[in-house]
């Protein structure tokens, strides 16, 4: 439940932002993150929130696992399963995605 | 690198850079080999970690005087039984409770949510605290929040509060906060922890420099440890050259998401809503300053107050199998495998103990990815 999962910004509206997870797009609040986010950046989620700005050059490295994650995980997998519970905990976007 | 050029063995051992991964394990084999101690025993606090240990066969490569155990790190897991006992309570009462969904099948002192939705009452399953607002702002019905999780979930109750709940949503704060449970585990004379390795994602919010306290009073050495397997064996590379060093250094292993001082602002939302108070975490210990608690300003929106349920129990011997010794595994003291009923009697589609039950406990993670691929295990 810890687990968080990556993605990349799109929009920003307000204290919303219209995150891209690997092909998916959701809404994830910004409320909690610590520094100004603007769209093009990377941010952790959890639980619907942007907890962490992730620095540009290291994005790499963190989207390795959730890549490897979502590729090759059968439905039970339970590392899958929690990041599948994360962009469950992220609102899906009105209007066409 | 394709599939197919990956190593396979050991269950699941996969790598995306073997060579880096195999030049790890031989530093740590060295470092473990110059350690003045018959065994190593380290704690990480996460489940999120035991899953990347166990899915992605780590302990297979690590030298057997080396033990990686896991300990409290399984919010769902620690949640008390009086603290679901709570949950029925108030599902009986008619209120509509939402929770995660590993909470479900958690035992009670004689009945789990599971069991009330069996008997009629309403439990909605979500996956986020704004999931939960909704069912309230949409439905007009009375919906309490059963809240678990660490700091980290913990900052989204907070901020949510915050932005204002309609007044028929209430939070029912089972919230834990990690590092007096890592200062308990430290304390415990029997388990020898020699250090740990920090939960990264729960160190986003708070910060690495937080551990320095716990390191120096307990002698321990703390890493801050990120998820993908190389980060992993890195942290624990760093971690036992640390103990090798008789080190109380704390190390931040996983500075692309980790500062020193964390996240401030889901620092100053989380004490603005929360407060720490003692609590027993279940099959461990009265952990002081291990529960988040709603401050008596947000009373309004407190569970407990509203309804009047704080410290209800049901009133009978628990039905749990005195055979769980989920507790003593979660402090490092037992393994899954010393467990008579582990995938016999206790398999997680009937789980006996909470260890079973959330994808965050070593029972079932262990059960999942094959138990514990580890040569130390079977050869001692
Ligand atoms: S296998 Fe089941 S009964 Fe045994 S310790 Fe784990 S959760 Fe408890």
């Amino acid at each position: 439940m810890c687990l968080g999962v990556p993605g990349r910004i799109l929009e920003i509206h307000g204290p919303m932002a219209i995150v891209d997870f690997f092909g998916v797009t959701r809404q994830v609040r910004l409320d909690l993150v610590d520094e100004p986010v603007a769209v093009g950046d990377y941010i952790l989620n959890h639980v619907g929130f942007a907890i962490r700005r992730i620095p540009e050059d290291d994005i790499e490295g963190t989207l390795s696992l959730y890549e490897e994650l979502i590729r090759e995980a059968n439905a039970d997998d339970l590392m899958a399963a929690d990041v599948q519970g994360e962009l469950d905990a992220t609102e899906r976007t009105r209007g066409p995605q | 690198m394709g599939p197919s050029e990956r190593p396979r063995g050991a269950g699941e051992l996969k790598f995306r850079d073997p060579k880096r991964a195999a030049e790890l394990a031989k530093a740590i084999e060295r470092t473990v080999a110059e350690i003045d101690r018959e065994r190593v025993s380290v704690m990480h606090v996460c489940g999120s970690h035991e899953q990347a240990i166990a899915r992605f066969g780590l302990r297979a490569i690590l030298p057997k005087k080396l033990d990686v155990i896991m300990g409290p790190g399984c919010p769902v897991c620690i949640t008390d039984m009086p603290e679901v006992d709570e949950a029925v309570a108030l599902a009986d009462k008619g209120v509509r409770v939402a929770t995660y969904g590993d909470m479900m099948r958690v035992p009670g002192t004689t009945r789990s949510l599971a069991d009330a939705q069996a008997g009629g009452a309403t439990i909605d399953v979500i996956y986020s605290v704004a999931q939960a607002v909704e069912i309230a702002r949409t439905t007009g019905d009375e919906v309490a929040f059963f809240a678990t999780g660490f700091e980290t979930t913990a900052v989204a109750t907070a901020a949510t509060l915050r932005q204002g709940v309609p007044e028929n949503f209430t939070v029912l704060s089972a919230h834990k906060y990690v590092p007096p449970a890592m200062e308990l585990v430290a304390a415990l004379p029997d388990t020898e922890i020699a250090g740990f390795l920090a939960a990264g994602h729960a160190a986003v919010i708070t910060g690495w420099k937080l551990f320095e306290p716990l390191a120096r009073k307990h002698h321990t050495p703390v890493v801050v440890a990120g998820f993908e397997p190389l980060d992993i064996l890195a942290a624990i590379l760093k971690l036992v050259e640390l103990v090798r060093d008789k080190s109380d250094a704390v190390e931040n292993m996983f500075p692309r998401c980790v500062t020193e001082q964390g996240n401030r602002n889901a620092q100053a939302q989380l004490w603005d809503v929360f407060t720490l108070g003692g609590g027993f975490w279940r099959g461990i210990a009265w952990v002081p300053d291990g529960n988040l608690v709603l401050r008596p300003e947000w009373a309004h929106a407190d569970a407990r107050v509203r309804h009047g349920i704080s410290g209800v129990r049901e009133a009978s011997t628990p039905a749990v199998s005195t055979a769980c010794i989920c507790g003593d595994i979660m402090v490092g003291r037992k393994t899954p495998h010393d467990c008579t009923i582990f995938g016999t009697t206790c398999v997680p589609e009937a789980p006996v103990g909470a260890c079973m039950v959330s994808s965050e406990g070593t029972c079932k993670i262990w059960f999942q990815y094959g138990g514990r691929p580890d040569l130390a295990e079977v050869t001692r």
